[in-house]
């Protein structure tokens, strides 16, 4: 036999080498990418030394897409072709956006209304697929500058609400330009693995996120390491903008100034801006605007923005509703956004939830290095302790076969992402279709597994039984995702299906499953033995009738009677004898047929080379 | 229900595990793969799972699943060299039949 050598966990080999994945925190109005330099997650630089990619991208000419702070620059005079904002026009239709004020003053393409809503502009027309994939390739050439390596894969964030369509429309983004994208990560769950939240058994985590134009809360359930997002809220027009408005027109009541040129307004509001920072760090600042001397304290920055966290509050207060929670079952609050900086918001935070926020990290970057901190796992850099319960499959995956039974393609406590082939075939002659039944669960037969799905793989060419090529693929992605295709290979037809294996299955569950396939090992064991005997008998039995049809001239009536007699034998024995006597009276059929197999072989050797000289057969 | 190694295998289980650094002992199972129904898997232990069964032979912790118990009890592991090739070798009561290149089992 082989010799096998000692192998690690897992499959895995024993020094893997450090494979560079990163986080990308793709925002609507800034981007970041982060990746594990060492001692920790760090959000990359790009050559400037800025941390902070603006999500814009201005297609001016046929040349390369400017994108960040210099397509910033060319909003205001090059506003039909500088894209801003492109993630909110992510899986719409061109009927629900064309009319925003954000995306107005755009030529759509009326053409492709169906698709992605696609704009004019003088480098062509661009969906926001592309304007997306144009901001994830300056990131990755941020990192890839930084790290002085090749990217194998990213973690890429997306806010809780996404829908499917937004998600794949993000991952097309990515495989524009050859990003591997090894997962989708929710923005809060990112938040709170940042905080290393995952590593708790259970409890509740509300994600604050106030960003500069929109506010949303998440709130996520954490059990056995695994989030769910149990309710999301927010304002898609509320964040730190709307702080600045308010210092903006009490400055404008104080000073008596009615109307304002669009100069004076853009420099009063860049003001405001600043004062709202100083007021994070001390209780009164100084104001000197067109000859306007005064000054705006903290507490009355309190007051005038009173209706505004009034709202954030009452947005925490519904989602947590939602989730049928009540504000005591909350754990623990993470702030996310460059807004959630101010005092006035923390405080109120921390009154209504009665604890401290976490705010030991800069809220601009959690949320990329959540996604840094996952990318480096997932591409394999951490041991297999420091995996997710969610990182593996909880349960085999199998597939049906002859007999009822189960073949596991992809083994229980596999490391996800994962794709795995297996061959099968054709089990009656001139069989053109195949049933498939996707099955999870350790035991050996399918009625003691979990029924996943179940499909069909037609217009097989029809051939002599086990001559067809059926390729079975299992593929889980990181999200858990679970797809089956099976292809004929000389045909190369198709069939597909995709599920989710986790769907209504919880860990008690999952459990039981496993207890009972320990309790039933031996049963299990005989129970395969006896079907594949079975199968094997039966497989015989076809194949010597369908051989009688064909060449029962070759058949001595003596040895007619003796392979007619050994398959009675059988057949009477069929459902109630063990595997042994079984297999025994199968190689009985075996040994009567011998001479009538031989004789048959000889026949058709002899049939496919009448004819031919001996130099033709030897080529 | 009990697996054994010889006295040449035990050596080298051990001499591996202390040149890996860390690990409890080895794992022997079977997966259905393979030409012939199952295959053999040997790997290093780092954690003991639930309903995991533990045998102690000439110093050296095998550990088994129960469901791969079943195919496998009775079994002596053995570290043979045959030629350049050197490794272990099961010898598996249950075991009835082989591939062809010894690859996978059946019982």
């Amino acid at each position: 036999m082989a010799l096998l050598q000692i192998s690690e966990p897992g499959g895995k080999s024993s020094a893997p080498a450090h494979r560079i994945a990163v986080g990308i925190d793709l925002g609507t109005t800034n981007s970041l990418v982060s990746a594990s330099c060492g001692s920790g997650v760090e959000v990359l630089p790009d050559e400037h030394g800025n941390y902070l990619l603006p999500s814009i991208v201005n297609y001016s000419s046929s040349t390369e897409p400017v994108v960040g702070i210099a397509a910033k620059e060319r909003l205001v005079d090059d506003p039909k072709n500088t894209i801003a904002s492109a993630k909110r026009l992510l899986g719409r239709a061109l009927s629900e956006v064309s009319n925003t004020p954000l995306f107005q003053h755009f030529d759509f393409d009326q053409e492709q209304a169906d698709a992605a809503p696609a704009i004019i502009t003088a480098a062509g027309v661009k969906n926001p697929i592309q304007v997306s994939a144009d901001i994830l390739k300056a990131l990755v050439d941020t990192a890839e500058s930084c790290l002085k390596a090749k990217l194998e894969g990213a973690v890429i964030t997306v806010p809780a609400y996404f829908n499917d369509a937004q998600r794949q429309q993000t991952k097309d983004a990515a495989k524009l330009i050859d990003l591997k994208v090894l997962r989708l990560l929710n923005e809060p769950t990112a938040a709170a693995v940042a905080y290393g939240l995952d590593s708790k058994d259970q409890g509740n985590v509300v994600v604050f996120d106030l960003g500069g134009g929109t506010f949303d809360v998440s709130l996520l359930s954490l059990q056995k390491g695994v989030f769910e997002v149990l309710a999301t809220g927010g304002d898609t027009a509320l964040g730190g903008d709307d702080f600045d408005h308010l210092i903006a027109d009490r400055i404008k009541q104080a000073a008596g100034i009615q109307e304002l040129n669009l100069m004076d307004n853009a420099k009063l509001l860049s003001h405001a801006n600043s004062i709202k920072h100083q007021l994070s760090d001390s209780d009164s600042v100084a104001v000197d605007f067109l000859g306007w001397s005064g000054s705006i304290s903290a507490d009355e920055f309190k007051q005038i923005t009173e209706d505004l966290i009034k709202r954030t509050i009452l947005t925490c207060r519904r989602v947590i509703r939602d989730a049928k929670l009540e504000v005591e079952d909350i754990d623990n609050i993470v702030m996310v956004g460059g807004s959630t900086r101010m005092p006035v918001v923390r405080e109120a935070v921390e009154e209504y939830f009665g604890k401290a926020p976490l705010t030991d990290i800069d809220p601009d970057k959690v949320v990329a290095i959540g996604a840094g901190i996952q990318a480096d796992v997932l591409i394999g850099n951490k041991s297999a302790d420091d995996f997710l319960l969610l990182d593996v499959t909880p349960l085999s995956l199998g597939i049906e076969t002859m007999g009822e039974l189960v073949e596991k393609i992809i083994p229980r406590n596999t490391t996800i992402p994962v794709a795995k082939a297996q061959e099968f075939t054709t089990f009656k002659d001139g069989q053109t279709a195949m049933s498939l039944h996707v099955v999870q669960g350790e035991r050996e037969l399918v009625s003691d597994c979990r029924s996943l799905a179940r499909f069909e793989l037609r217009d097989i060419p029809p051939m002599v039984a086990g001559a067809a090529k059926i390729r079975v693929t299992y593929q889980v992605d990181a999200d858990g995702l679970l797809s089956v295709m099976a292809e004929e290979l000389s045909t190369a037809k198709t069939a597909e299906i995709q599920v989710k294996p986790s769907y209504g299955l919880d860990a008690d569950a999952i459990e039981q499953m496993l207890q009972a396939s320990h309790d039933n090992a031996k049963a299990d064991m005989e129970v395969r033995a006896l079907r594949e005997a079975q199968i094997e008998a039966q497989q015989l039995i076809d194949a010597i009738s369908s051989a009688k049809a064909v060449d029962g001239n070759l058949l001595s009536g003596d040895e007619s009677l003796q392979i007619d007699a050994a398959i009675a034998q059988l057949q009477a024995l069929f459902e109630e004898g063990t595997s042994a006597q079984i297999h025994e009276l199968t190689e009985e059929i075996n040994r009567v047929s011998s001479g009538f197999a031989a004789r048959r072989m000889d026949l058709h050797i002899g049939e496919a080379l009448k004819g031919e000289t001996i130099d033709e057969v030897e080529q | 229900m009990a697996i054994s190694v010889t006295e040449n295998a035990a050596k080298h289980v051990t001499d591996q595990l202390e040149s890996r650094g860390h690990g409890l002992g080895i794992r022997v199972g079977v997966t259905t793969t393979g030409c012939s129904g199952m295959a053999y898997v040997l790997e290093f232990v780092d954690k003991i799972e639930v309903g995991d069964q533990v045998f102690e032979d000439q110093g050296v912790k095998i550990i088994v699943d129960p469901k791969s118990l079943v195919y496998i009890d009775g079994t002596q592991m053995d570290f043979v060299k045959q030629g350049v090739n050197e490794g272990f070798e099961f010898k598996n009561p249950n075991a009835k039949g082989e591939c062809g290149c010894g690859e996978s089992f059946s019982v």
